[in-house]
This record gives C-alpha cells, sequence and structure tokens, in this order.
C-alpha cells in the first residue's frame, strides 16, 4: 500500500510515486493542505499561533495561508501562550475548532494550566456538557545546537494526563490524515510534530480523508523481534531493519500513530509472535512512553518474552548544544540494531 | 454607615420598579442558598468544598441582571451566587454538591465546577485566574460567528496577580472584543491580605495600560454595581470592547467552608463587623423599604417565597439518585456522535 510506504530518503521515492500515478507530497505541505482544506470546508476552522502568518509560516507549514484566509483566521498572537491557550479552549467551547500551533514543543511547558487543568478536565468536569475541540500543533525540534530549550519532546508528559489525546505522525500521509481527524475529533488533541521529517516525501491524495485515532500500523513486518517507534523513529527503525536483515534479522516496525488512544492489540499480537521488544521513543528515558508501552506489554504479554524489554531513548539529560555534544545524544539507526542485537544473543 | 451614592432620581432613570426588586429577589436568593448550606452542612453529607459568596451578593445580581440567558458567563470555585444570578436552578446545584447524577455536572464536579450551557455557563474553573482567558475566548467565538453574545469573567483579587489576567487584558483590549472584566476585591487571597500581595489596592486602574477603561466601584452596593455594568456590557454589545469592574467588597466566611476566619484568627473580628454594617442586602432592603418600592409585608413575603422554594430544591436534591460507579470512567472524552 503506498500510503503505508516509509522512504527513509527524503526525496529519492518522487519519481517512483509519479511513475505508480500517485501524488507525493512533503510532511510540510501534507499539513498545509490538510489545513487548507479545513479552513475552506468549515467556517468554525482558524488557526492561531505566534507567527502563523509570517514569512517562516511555521517551517513552511502555513506559509501564505493567511493570504487565502485573512488574519483573523490565520492569527498571529501576542507572546502569552498560557493566556492564549485559554482563549483558544474558550473559543473551542463555545463551538469554534481552534488549531493553536507552537513552533517548539518546548514553549508548551507554558500552557500547561490551561492544557492540563482545562482543556484535559473539561468534559469530565461539566459531565459531558461541554467538549474542547482543540488541537494544538508542536513541533520537536533537532539539531544545530538547538540545545536544551528548543528541542524538547514532551509527549511523555502529556501522556500521563487523562482527557488529551496524543498523535504523533510520522509520514506525509498520517500528517494529512491524523490532522483532519484531530480537528472533528471532539477532544483537545496533542498534535506532536517533529522538525526532520518535514522534508520527508510520500503519498498523499488530494482529496480529504482522516486517519483514525488508536490504529497503529505495521511498518514493516517480521518475525524475530518488534519495534515500537515513535515520530521521527520509524525511519531509523526501517534504517535498521536493513542493516539487520543483511545479518538474517528480521524486525517487525510499528509505528503508533496515536499514543492516547494506543493500539495495545497491535504491539501485543506482534510480541506474541516475536518474543522481543525494542521501543525506540525521540525522548529522554525516564518516565517515558517506552516504560508505559514495556509495562503495557509485560502485563498482557509476559510469558510471550524471550529476552529483558529495550528501550532506545536519549539520555537523561538536558539537549546539549556542540556538534560532539549532540551527536552523542541522539539515537539513530544504529542504536535500534545495537539494541535488536542485545536481544537476539 | 454608608449608603448608597446613587439618589433616588438617578436610580429611576437606570432601573425601573420591576428591575429593582427583581435585583433583591437575586440577593436575598443567594444569601438564603449558601445560608440552607451552613444548615446542611454539618450533616457531612454534602461532600464538597464550599467557597461561600455571602456579603458579596450584590455583584453577581448587578452585573447579571444586565445579561441574556445565552450570554456566557465563567466564574469561580465562589460560584454559587454567579450562577443562581445567571439563572440556574437551585436543585441542580444543591444536587450537584451532594454528589447526585441529576447535579448539573452529573455529580462529576462540585460546588467548584457547575456547568450549565443552557443559561450560558459553559463550566467552571477553580485554578485561580484560569477563567479570564476562557471568556475572553468565548467572546473571540462572538465576534467571529457574529452572534451578538458577550463574555462576562468573574474573579478574585488574587487572580489580578495571575498572568492570565493581563494576557487576556492585552488581548481583549487588541480584538476588540465583547467581554467585561469583573474583579471582584474581597482583600483576601485564601488568607493573605492584599497588602502582602500588591503595592497597591487599586486593581482597576491597570485597564488603563491596556487600553481599556477600568471603574471601581462599591461591591456592597447593588445599584452602584447594576450601573457600572449595564455600561461596560452595552459598550460590549455595542463592539466597543472590554471593560475592567473592581468591585470592592468583603466575604465574611472563611476561604472555604461555614466558618469565619477570626474564628481561627486569620482575621481581625472588627473588619468583618465593619463590613457587616454595611451588609449588601440589608442596605438594598432598607434602600427600597425607605422609598416604597416595597413594603416589610412583601419583603417577608418574598422572603418565604424563596425560603419555601429552597427547602423543596435542598431536599429534593438530596433524595436525587447517586451516580452508577459505571459512571467514573465516562466522559473523559467526548464521544463523536
Amino acid at each position: 500500500m503506498p500510503w503505508t510506504k516509509v522512504y527513509t530518503e527524503k526525496t529519492d521515492l518522487k519519481d517512483t510515486l509519479a511513475g505508480e500515478g500517485l501524488r507525493a507530497l512533503s510532511y510540510r505541505d501534507a499539513l498545509k493542505e490538510a489545513q487548507t482544506q479545513l479552513l475552506r470546508s468549515d467556517e468554525s476552522v482558524f488557526l492561531l499561533g505566534e507567527g502563523v502568518d509570517d514569512t517562516g509560516g511555521i517551517f513552511g507549514s502555513t506559509l501564505g495561508l493567511w493570504k487565502e484566509f485573512g488574519k483573523d483566521r490565520v492569527m498571529d498572537l501576542p507572546i502569552a501562550e498560557n493566556g492564549m491557550t485559554g482563549v483558544a479552549i474558550g473559543a473551542a467551547m463555545a463551538g469554534m475548532k481552534p488549531i493553536f500551533v507552537h513552533m517548539r514543543m518546548d514553549f508548551l511547558p507554558m500552557c500547561m494550566d490551561q492544557l492540563i487543568n482545562h482543556a484535559a478536565k473539561w468534559n469530565y468536569m461539566t459531565g459531558g456538557k461541554v467538549n474542547v475541540p482543540l488541537v494544538v500543533r508542536s513541533i520537536i525540534g533537532r539539531g544545530w545546537g538547538s540545545a536544551a530549550q528548543h528541542s524538547q519532546a514532551l509527549h511523555g508528559l502529556f501522556m500521563h494526563i487523562p482527557g488529551l489525546k496524543i498523535a504523533m505522525p510520522s509520514t506525509p500521509y498520517d500528517a494529512k490524515g491524523l490532522l483532519m481527524e484531530a480537528v472533528n475529533d471532539g477532544n483537545p488533541v496533542m498534535f506532536i510534530e517533529h522538525r526532520w521529517v518535514y522534508d520527508y516525501i510520500g503519498y498523499v491524495p488530494e482529496e480529504p480523508y482522516t486517519v483514525p485515532f488508536g490504529k497503529g500500523i505495521i511498518r514493516r513486518p517480521g518475525k524475530d523481534v518488534t519495534v515500537v517507534a515513535l515520530s521521527v523513529m520509524v525511519y531509523e527503525a526501517i534504517k535498521a531493519a536493513k542493516t539487520l536483515e543483511a545479518e538474517g534479522i528480521d524486525i517487525e516496525v510499528i509505528d503508533p500513530r496515536t499514543l492516547n488512544p494506543f493500539d495495545d492489540a497491535l504491539v501485543i499480537e506482534s510480541v506474541k509472535k516475536t518474543g522481543r521488544l525494542v521501543i525506540a521513543d525521540v525522548a529522554c528515558k525516564t518516565g517515558g512512553v517506552g516504560a508505559e508501552i514495556a509495562c503495557r506489554v509485560a502485563e498482557s504479554a509476559h510469558e510471550y518474552l524471550k529476552a529483558p524489554v529495550r528501550r532506545v531513548n536519549f539520555p537523561d539529560t538536558p539537549t546539549p548544544c556542540s556538534p560532539v555534544l549532540e551527536e552523542a545524544y541522539y539515537p539513530d539507526a544504529g542504536s535500534i540494531v545495537k539494541a535488536v542485537k542485545e536481544l537476539i544473543r | 454607615m454608608k449608603t448608597n451614592i446613587l439618589d433616588l432620581e438617578g436610580v429611576a432613570k437606570q432601573a425601573s420598579p420591576e428591575v429593582l426588586l427583581s435585583l433583591m429577589r437575586t440577593m436575598v436568593l443567594v444569601r438564603r442558598f449558601e445560608e440552607k448550606i451552613i444548615e446542611v452542612y454539618p450533616m457531612q453529607d454534602m461532600k464538597t468544598p464550599v467557597h461561600l459568596y455571602i456579603g458579596e451578593e450584590a455583584i453577581a445580581s448587578g452585573v447579571c441582571a444586565h445579561l441574556k440567558k445565552d450570554d456566557y458567563i465563567f466564574t469561580t470555585h465562589r460560584s454559587h451566587g454567579h450562577c443562581l444570578a445567571k439563572g440556574t436552578g437551585p436543585e441542580m446545584l444543591y444536587a450537584e454538591f451532594y454528589g447526585r447524577s441529576t447535579g448539573c455536572s452529573k455529580g462529576k464536579g462540585g460546588s467548584m465546577h457547575p456547568a450549565d450551557p443552557e443559561n450560558g455557563i459553559l463550566g467552571t474553573t477553580a485554578i485561580v485566574g484560569g477563567g479570564i482567558p476562557l471568556a475572553v475566548g468565548t467572546a473571540l467565538a462572538s465576534k467571529m460567528k457574529k452572534d451578538g453574545k458577550i463574555s462576562v469573567t468573574f474573579f478574585g483579587d488574587g487572580a489580578s496577580e495571575e498572568g492570565t489576567f493581563h494576557e487576556s487584558l492585552n488581548f481583549a483590549s487588541m480584538k476588540q472584543l465583547p467581554v467585561v472584566f469583573i474583579c471582584e476585591n474581597n482583600s483576601y487571597a485564601t488568607t493573605s491580605p492584599i497588602s502582602q500581595r500588591q503595592p497597591h489596592d487599586n486593581i482597576a486602574i491597570r485597564a488603563e495600560g491596556y487600553g481599556i477603561p477600568g471603574i471601581a466601584v462599591d461591591g456592597n452596593d447593588v445599584l452602584e454595581v447594576y450601573k457600572a455594568a449595564g455600561e461596560a456590557v452595552q459598550r460590549a454589545r455595542d463592539g466597543q470592547g472590554p471593560t475592567l469592574i473592581e468591585c470592592k467588597t468583603y466575604r465574611w466566611k472563611g476561604h472555604v467552608g461555614p466558618d469565619c476566619d477570626h474564628e481561627k484568627g486569620c482575621r481581625p473580628i472588627e473588619d468583618l463587623n465593619k463590613w457587616m454594617e454595611r451588609c449588601p442586602v440589608e442596605m438594598f432592603k432598607n434602600f427600597l423599604i425607605k422609598n416604597r418600592f416595597i413594603s416589610e409585608t412583601e419583603y417577608a413575603n418574598m422572603l418565604g417565597e424563596i425560603d419555601r422554594e429552597l427547602d423543596r430544591s435542598i431536599k429534593a436534591a438530596r433524595q436525587c439518585a447517586l451516580p452508577d460507579k459505571e459512571e467514573l470512567l465516562k466522559d473523559v472524552f467526548h464521544e463523536k456522535k
């Protein structure tokens, strides 16, 4: 299926897709197309965020949208993340569908009160009377010395909070489909992108479509080890699979696509088959998503495990600046290969 | 003792006798609603922390008198008065406080989180300052949808110290949103006096920095509140943007629960006595009787009628069914229809 495929080189398969008569789009343009179609088809949708209408256009993902929809629907904001999150929540309660965009995920800690105390709890606290159809887009940065406050991934924090949905699309197809699903989900959705996948190309249908929440996907079937990979680590896992294949090790790569809801069944079925589990995340290790996934597997399929679980993560330190330290900080395909081999020995 | 600053002529200009009686009725309803809570609270089966509004009734009554049913309000942990003044029925509030499934939030919110969308209450936050941007958000939605509704946010003096207060005033002013900010300055955040929290006890003047009108009024004088709120509401309806009104008042009870702070040594009893002499309900009642808008008998009849309704409500609420345990896991997420 072209829409399940992960192309590990940023651009090389554009021609392949064209050969099959399929349209290739970058992750960035897939996001932009989703927002364009949502803004066109639904008057209650609007974008807000610092710089959504500027010349950078959130790394290109909102570039020029204000020209078609005006600055009331593609709204620049004061630097007031928590208050403006409250404004977006209030608008959502009153029937709007705001998409609040943050260039860096590191700015979300500024919004924690409104996200955690308000958005996440509102439907429950009101006995289901008032819901909050809010999408919060945020981007995980990486590299070029972005350092400790411009390259955090905080999905693990949000996964701990009941009432927040979390989507982490890795492919252009999912970026569009999950965003279109998120805006009409009716709940607060943390929509988490990774700066390093913005240039990746993949098949994206032109017409609007949705990708359902809670349905993970097997990016590569295999029989020896299950590798659950998040966001950009899906690409590293596919690269690792190629290396391992040459050595006769066959890994199954699972992309959960959403963390809440999480597709437990897909992961557990896979582990029942392989008996081994590696979780490759884009964040620090302790208290993270990997621990949660490992525990769910231990609770449901412990007897199938033939080896300990391995996590591929960042070390438990803030992100450093120096290229040497950055290089040491970030795991890659090699880290996944190493983790897998530890389980096969 | 200060009496109402508005002369009779001024009153006649702004409020009909019907409005005056309606204000009186709301204030008595709010006062008696909470006095019933104090009566039943020692039974220990109303298991929700109650933040009582007694002494501040003029504010909710004077502001909400100008609002339409579908205008939005956001209240706080001290929510009862605002909900009643906006039209929420006492029984669904009492039922909520008793944790009943018929409560306004199905027993999942309690006293701090009433929701009554039919009366423009889209839910309530108990985080100080949390509701201010929500009201700005509903006002933004109203402006975008051109639905003609306005939004009002009630908050305390403590909330004026939160970033959300400043962020909200800034944004609401810039976008000229139909929202009214009502600061109920009762001088205390829990037990911390404002003199230990702010350099000036003058919240209204902050409005100037954001380019919107700011006015301080006697929050115990319902007519003064009514007049200021009327102008602010009109300004919002006319598309002229937000207003900040600081209502100076005093909370008779402790931050939470039916006791008074002087009993715990938190505040001097002299302050309470001074403010009780300026009881908003009594002051307005005396004004109405003195100027023959209502007789002693008519007032007694109104009080009796309200009491009977509240007695019926609280009794009925207590007899409502408790939620099924399966409710625990429901409503975490909105289900798509």
